[in-house]
Order: structure tokens, then sequence, then C-alpha cells
């Protein structure tokens, strides 16, 4: 192949949010007719190459060209004049309106000024009919098509768009078998229409399907880009991975096949969620939960915890059966539950309130006296925690939105320990804080552990499910597809359950 | 045509008020003594007029997901600059008029503006920017009084062909030439976007601020043209804190009851209008079943009550309870 003048390139790429780096001096070059695949694990900066690429960021340093060309783009609809429109893994339609309505959104037909409904119509059909989705009416409202058909309403709309770089960011991950067989199709005629194109997806197989050129990302940086066929599935894993420093651990015991069993769960299903999902977690055992994102994880802790309507199966707590009624039922039950929450601005702590009375936000049952709260026994107990667990506060009065996220986390899992929980589910609890807290947190996760607690245990960082679970369950579209236990946690065969793909099975040394 | 299916689906809340009007109005006229004779319409048709026009004021912002609370105060503050400037002759008049509205133009832009570049949230900019306006009201007038051009007066306050009162036909007017091409135009559409999600609305390349401060500026051009219509009924103008208070917050009960979602993104000013007629009509009940008048705030929560109960059903179909607080 000569050299020809890449679609777009970028040349020393840098992208720092706050002190964190994102993508570190990277030079990506994409060519008109090609598919290529970026592959790489959570947080190895493909999201951040994409958004840049497609104007919803901007580069801290380096360039960015079109054709060439030096081209800064401040929005998304910057790149698109440009030719580059990107398939967002969130959905970038509006739930209000119509079908019509949302493919049209950007350059909308328009006749004296006003929006031509018929022009708008006949595009909606065409497009619908391109993507195979016939069976969706152009005046259907988004908000009412199930997650599949957004999905492929949401790949006409950049079909629309007449791209030149088309990126698609996991943009299969809730489609059909028929409707990836359509996509694949779309995807190769755009190929020999001379549209370049970006793939982005964690699924081995698709990539090796589709995919003309790869390249790997690991810690933000571009590890190697290749031909089709130029490496084998074992390779590429072993190239997302790296070589990294772990971080430091505590030791973990033998692992003890003969625990009491604490937590049992099964088939239990949600939706399209989770399907059948069944294992047991012992007393004084951390159980992790691994794969991609967004493989049922969430859903499953939640379900748990009685947050999710409409759970089938069943859960059973120390012998007993638990009603998934509500947080209330599941934290009253035998064996307390306790669900540190994935986003604690949100989900976990009240921002403008302080460090106290977040801490005893979940116990005041405990505190109670008479109608009002013991503030005697509020205060001890609120000062034993905090020595507890380190938390730097200038003062327990202090609001809790004015401490630093690590310290934030750890005054959601403070708030949790002090309703004595037996069972602890805990949603990604280090991600965004810094590294001597995490260390504190996996300290304290297995002291808890050695006092008998069961702690379930998402994280979308391998090292630390190795590191910390003596049990490790990969989930892969709402089912447990590989229980790894003890010795068996090792990288590789995390990141090869994480993609479902089968390659040699690796027994660490 | 099945078609038609989802125009109804689409304009269910919009519907729903229009039934309610029909039904409350044909209660009210089969039971007044006068029956349905162009006077009783009108006088019904003025007082209605004023509060739809400020109701569809209300809506645009809402639509964005925003609030205006100042409009009452824009409708007030035109109604005291009407009351000093449509004087004279039919043309010096006219020009008023004119004047009267491109100060309710900038009004809804000032909003706009501190709402997208002050980056500031619409209720409490609104909120201040409503004292401001009154302020202004009670400078132009700090007694109740002036005067206004009569011809004009009369005429809009009368009826067309001595049958159609005039007032409903203005507010016809606003509709099709206001409110549907601003629903067709790119701009309105991107009001529908802002409102039903801005992060995807801004990713799909919708002009997000600039639809923002249109909505705005819109909201102030109905408001004072309300105020505007309210002179010709009064003949003079009024500084009343009470009145633009009334008027914001009936709007708003106005835009629920026609069927236009406080979260934004879903609803029309038609549906508004027909709020605002269903809330008028509550006070003429009272009156031609003898009621006390001070009876009206209750039937209207009630009615308030009703028509929000019917948007909440989606929570039955929630299947993750954490969507109930979102």
């Amino acid at each position: 192949m000569t050299e020809r003048t890449p679609l777009l390139e970028l040349k020393g790429v840098s992208k720092r949010y706050g002190g964190i780096a994102a993508l570190t001096d990277v030079d990506f070059k994409a060519y008109s007719g090609e598919i290529h695949a970026v592959l790489g694990e959570n947080g190895a900066g493909k999201s951040t190459l994409i958004k840049i690429a497609s104007g919803v960021t901007d580069a801290s340093e380096g360039e960015v060209l079109v054709n060439g060309t030096p081209f800064r783009f401040r929005s998304p609809t910057d790149a698109m004049r440009a030719g580059v429109v990107c398939v967002f893994q969130e959905l970038s339609l509006l739930p209000d309106m119509t079908v019509a309505d949302n493919l049209s959104m950007a350059g909308t037909p328009t006749r004296g000024g006003f929006i031509d409904q018929k022009a708008q119509r006949a595009r909606a059909v065409e497009l619908l009919k391109r993507v195979g989705c016939e069976d969706v009416h152009p005046l259907e409202l988004v908000k009412n098509l199930p997650l599949s058909r957004r999905q492929m309403v949401e790949i006409a709309k950049a079909l629309a768009k007449k791209p030149k770089l088309l990126i698609l960011d996991e943009a299969t991950s809730a489609l059909t078998a028929k409707d990836v067989e359509r996509i694949y199709l779309i995807i190769r005629e755009l190929r020999e229409e001379g549209v370049g194109i970006l793939y982005v997806s964690h699924r081995m197989h698709e990539i090796e399907e589709l995919a003309d050129v790869a390249t790997v990302f690991r810690n933000g940086r571009k590890i190697e880009t290749f031909k089709k066929g130029a490496r084998s599935v074992n390779e590429i894993i072993q190239m997302m991975i790296g070589r990294e420093v772990t971080h430091h651990y505590p030791p973990k015991p033998p692992f003890d096949d003969s625990r009491q069993p604490a937590l049992t769960v099964s088939n239990l299903s949600w939706g399209h969620d989770l399907n059948g999902i069944s294992f047991t977690a012992g007393k004084g055992e951390i159980v992790g939960l691994g794969g991609l994102d967004g493989q049922g994880q969430r859903e499953l802790l939640l379900a748990l915890f009685g947050v999710l309507k409409g759970v089938e199966g069943t859960v059973s707590v120390d012998g007993r059966s638990l009603q998934l009624s509500g947080p209330r039922s599941a934290m009253t039950a035998p064996l307390p539950l306790a669900l540190i929450p994935e986003d604690r601005k949100v989900e976990g702590l009240m921002l403008p309130m302080s460090v106290r009375d977040n801490l005893t936000l979940a116990s005041l049952q405990q505190l109670r006296s008479g109608l009002g709260i013991d503030t005697e026994r509020e205060t001890a107990a609120v000062n034993e925690m905090v020595a507890r667990m380190q938390i730097k506060a200038p003062d327990t009065s202090a609001a809790v939105g004015t401490l630093s996220g690590g310290n934030q986390q750890k005054v959601v899992l403070a708030k949790w320990l002090m309703t004595d929980p037996g069972i602890i589910l805990l949603n990604d609890p280090t991600r965004g804080i810094d590294v001597g807290t995490k260390q504190e947190i996996y300290r304290l996760l297995r002291n808890l552990a050695a006092e008998g607690k069961t702690i379930v245990f998402y994280s979308t960082d391998y090292a630390e499910l190795i590191g910390c679970c003596d049990k490790v369950l990969i989930l892969y579209g709402g089912r447990i597809t590989r229980e790894l236990k003890g010795e068996d946690c090792t990288e590789h065969n995390i990141v090869a359950g994480a993609l479902n793909v089968n390659p040699v099975p690796e027994k660490a040394a | 045509m099945s078609d038609w299916r989802y125009h109804i689906s689409h304009n269910l809340g919009t519907l729903t008020a229009v039934g309610l009007f029909a039904v409350m109005f044909t209660i009210y006229i089969s039971n007044h003594e006068a029956g349905l004779t162009p006077a009783v319409a009108t006088t019904a048709a003025n007082k209605a007029v004023l509060l739809a026009l400020v109701a569809m004021a209300q809506t645009i912002p809402v639509l964005t997901r925003g609030l205006d609370l100042s409009v009452g105060s824009v409708f007030v503050l035109a109604n005291c600059l009407a009351s000093a400037i449509v004087v004279g002759t039919i043309g010096q008049g006219l020009l008023g008029c004119v004047a009267v509205l491109l100060l309710g133009i900038v009004c809804g832009f000032v909003n706009g503006a501190i709402v997208v570049w002050g980056r500031l949230q619409p209720i409490i900019t609104t909120l201040a920017t409503g004292a401001i306006f009154y302020g202004i009201a009670l400078w132009i007038r700090p007694t109740p009084g002036g005067d206004v051009q009569y011809d004009i007066a009369d005429f809009v306050a009368g009826q067309l062909f001595g049958v159609v009162p005039t007032a409903l036909v203005v507010l016809l007017l606003v509709v099709l030439l206001v409110w549907i091409p601003y629903r067709s135009s790119p701009l309105g559409r991107g009001a529908y976007a802002v409102g039903s999600n801005e992060q995807a609305a801004y990713m799909s390349g919708v002009p997000v601020e600039k639809a923002k401060i249109a909505a705005y500026t819109l909201a102030g051009f109905l408001a004072s043209l309300g105020g505007l219509i309210l002179t010709f009924n009064t003949y003079s103008g009024e500084a009343s804190a009470a009145i633009g208070g009334t008027y914001t917050l009936n709007s708003i009960a106005a835009v629920v009851i026609g069927g236009t979602s406080l979260f934004g993104g879903w609803g029309s000013a038609i549906g508004s209008i027909f709020g605002a007629f269903v809330l008028r009509t509550i006070e003429d009940l009272l009156f031609v079943f003898d009621l006390p008048p001070l009876w009206q705030p209750l039937f209207q929560g009630v009615v308030l009550l009703v028509a929000i109960s019917l948007g909440a059903i989606r929570v039955f179909r929630i299947r993750n309870r954490l969507e109930l607080f979102t």
C-alpha cells in the first residue's frame, strides 16, 4: 500500500483530566475504505480517543488532522462538518421525540425556513429501510422503542449525516444477532464506498471478522497497530494486559471451599439484563464480579439489595430466604446487607450535609432514643468510625462535598459499616480515587472478611479483582460464564473470560 | 391510516384538556340563564384569552426544561406601559402597541441571555428579573390609572361582525402566526430537543443556546401581548403585584393541565390554552351555581391535582425503583 493521506490523523495527542492522564502522546491514523478496530481494556484510553476524534473534548496537547490539514473541533457539530460522525455508546437520541425527528435532528430538511415534514418522513423511511428496521414507524417516539431498536435508529442517524469517517463505539452491545449481521453488511458497504470506519468493540470475534487493521491501547498509550491476522488472539490479550506494576494488596488466605454459605443466589433473572444467575458466597469470603462493563454486574448488586422490581429467582441469606422488596428488607435480613453504590455523589452521599449526618444516616434506627436521636451515642459512634477509617476531615461537621474523592468514598463505606452489615455489596468502590486510599480500602475489605463478613465486589479494574478476591465470577450478557477460584484468578483468565473467548486456559505458576 | 394513532397519542395531553374544557363549558352554558349569546361568550373570552396568552408564554421555557417566573411581571409591565403610550390617534396607538411588544421581547431576551450566558438556573433568574420588571412597572405607574386608545380597545374587546369575540380571533391568529410556525421551525424543535435531553441535543448538533434564548424571548413577547390586551379590557394600567403573581402561578397550572411536562421536551402551547380555559371556567361555574367565589382556589387545586395524577401513571410501569426518583 502506498503512502496515502490519512482521513484522520492524531499527532502526539495527550489528554489529561485534572492531573490524571487519560491519553499520552498518541499517534494514530485512520484511512478511508478501511475498517480499523480499536482495542483495549476498560480505561485504556479508547473512549478518550473517540471523544477527541468526534469533537466532544479537546486534546490537551498535539494535533488533529483531517485529510492532512490541522483541524480543531470545538463541538460535535464541527466534527460532523468535517465528516467525522460517531455512534455513541450512551445513546444520543432524544427520548420524547419521534424517530423521524431524531433522524433529521442535524441537517433538518427545510422549506422556506420551516421543517419539511414530507422530506423528513421520506428520509426516515429510507434510512430505517437501510438499517433493516422497516418495522419501526417513523412517528413512534424513541422512548417507546426497545433498546436494540434504539441502537439501530442511532446508527441510522449517523448514516443520515453521510460520514466520511464513521466511529462505532460498542455499537453492537445491545443488538440481536440478526441486527449485528445487518450492521456488518452496512459497514462493509460503507467500506466499499470509501468510508473510513473506527470500530471499538470488546468482542474479539467481531474484530476478527470485520477489521482490516487493529490498534491496541493500554493505560492511555498506543501499543501497536497491526494488520488483520498478524497477531493471534493470545498475543492481542497479552498486549492489552501488558506488564504493569500492580498495587500492593494484603495477603490472601488460601482458598477455602468449605466455607459456610452466607449468601446463596439461585436462578436470578431480571428482564434481559440478568439471565439465571446462581452462585454462593461464603462467610469471610471476598467474591469478585468481573467481566466487561455493563454485562449485568450492577443490576445483580441492585437486585440483591431489592432495588429492582420484577426479579425472578431466589436469594437466601444465612439459610433463610430474602424478600427482594426494597433496601429496608435487605438491611434487616438475618445477615444485614449493605450496598456501597457506584456513584457516590448521586446514590451514596448527601454532599451538602455534614460528615456526621452522612455517617449516621443509614443507622439512625440503632441510635434512636425515644423520638429523638441519642446524640451522645451518635458522637461516640461517629468519632470511632472516623478514627477507624482514618477519614481526613477538618471536622465532623464539615460538608462531605468538601472532602477529597478518597475520603468521600471512605465516608460511604463507613456509613454502611455503622449498620454492622453481614454482607457487603460494593459497586466499583475504587473508581476515581487515589492509590493510597485504594490500598486502605483493600486492607479494610480483607480485615472485614477476616471478621467473617461476606463481600461481593464489582470492579472494572482486573488487577484489583486478582489482588483482593478469593473467587471471581465473570459475567457476560447477564450470565455467569466463568467462575475462577483461588489460584485461577489470573489476569489472563479474567480477560479471556471477559471477552468470552477460549484461548488456552492458563494455570498460575 | 395508522399515522392517526400516533398523532392522537402525541397530542393526548392537549386532547384531554380540550375534552375537560368542553365538558365544563357545556355545563356552564347550559346553566347560564342567558345561554350562549355573543355577550356571554365575549365576557368569557376576554378573561380567558389573557391567561391563555400568559400560559402559552410559560409553555415555551417549560418545554426546554426551564421555567419563567417573570411572565406575570412582564404581563403587568406591558399593561402599565400600554396605559401610558398606546394613546392618541389610531396610528399613534398602533405604534405604541408595537413598542409594548418590543419591550416584552427585550424582557424575554434578557431572561434568556442570563440563563444561557450567565448559566444561572431559570427559576431563580426569572424570580429576580420578574421583580425588576415589576419595579419598572411601578415606576411607570405608581398609582393605577392611565388611558388607552379607545378605538383600538373597543375593537379588540368587542366582537367581530357582532358575533365572534375579537379576543378569540387574536388568540387564533397568535396560534396560526406564532405558535405553529415556531413549532415547525428548527428553532422550535430545538426547544423540544433541549428539554428532552440537553446532552443528546448538543451531541446531535442542535444549537442549544440559540434555542433557549429564543424560547425565553418568545415567552416575553407572548406575555406582553397578554398585558396589552388587558389594557384594552380595563382602559387603564395598574402595577399590581397580586395580578402578576396570580398570572404567573396560574400559567404554570394551565401548562400542567394542558399536558405539558414540567420535565421538558413534551407538550404543546395549544394544550396550555385549553388549560387556561379550564381554570377560567371553574370561576364561571362557581358563579352560575351560586357558590361563594371563595371556593375557587379549592376547586382549582382539585382540578390541578387530578390533571397531574393522570401524568403520573408511568410510575406503575417502572422496573428499577431508583427510576422513581429521576
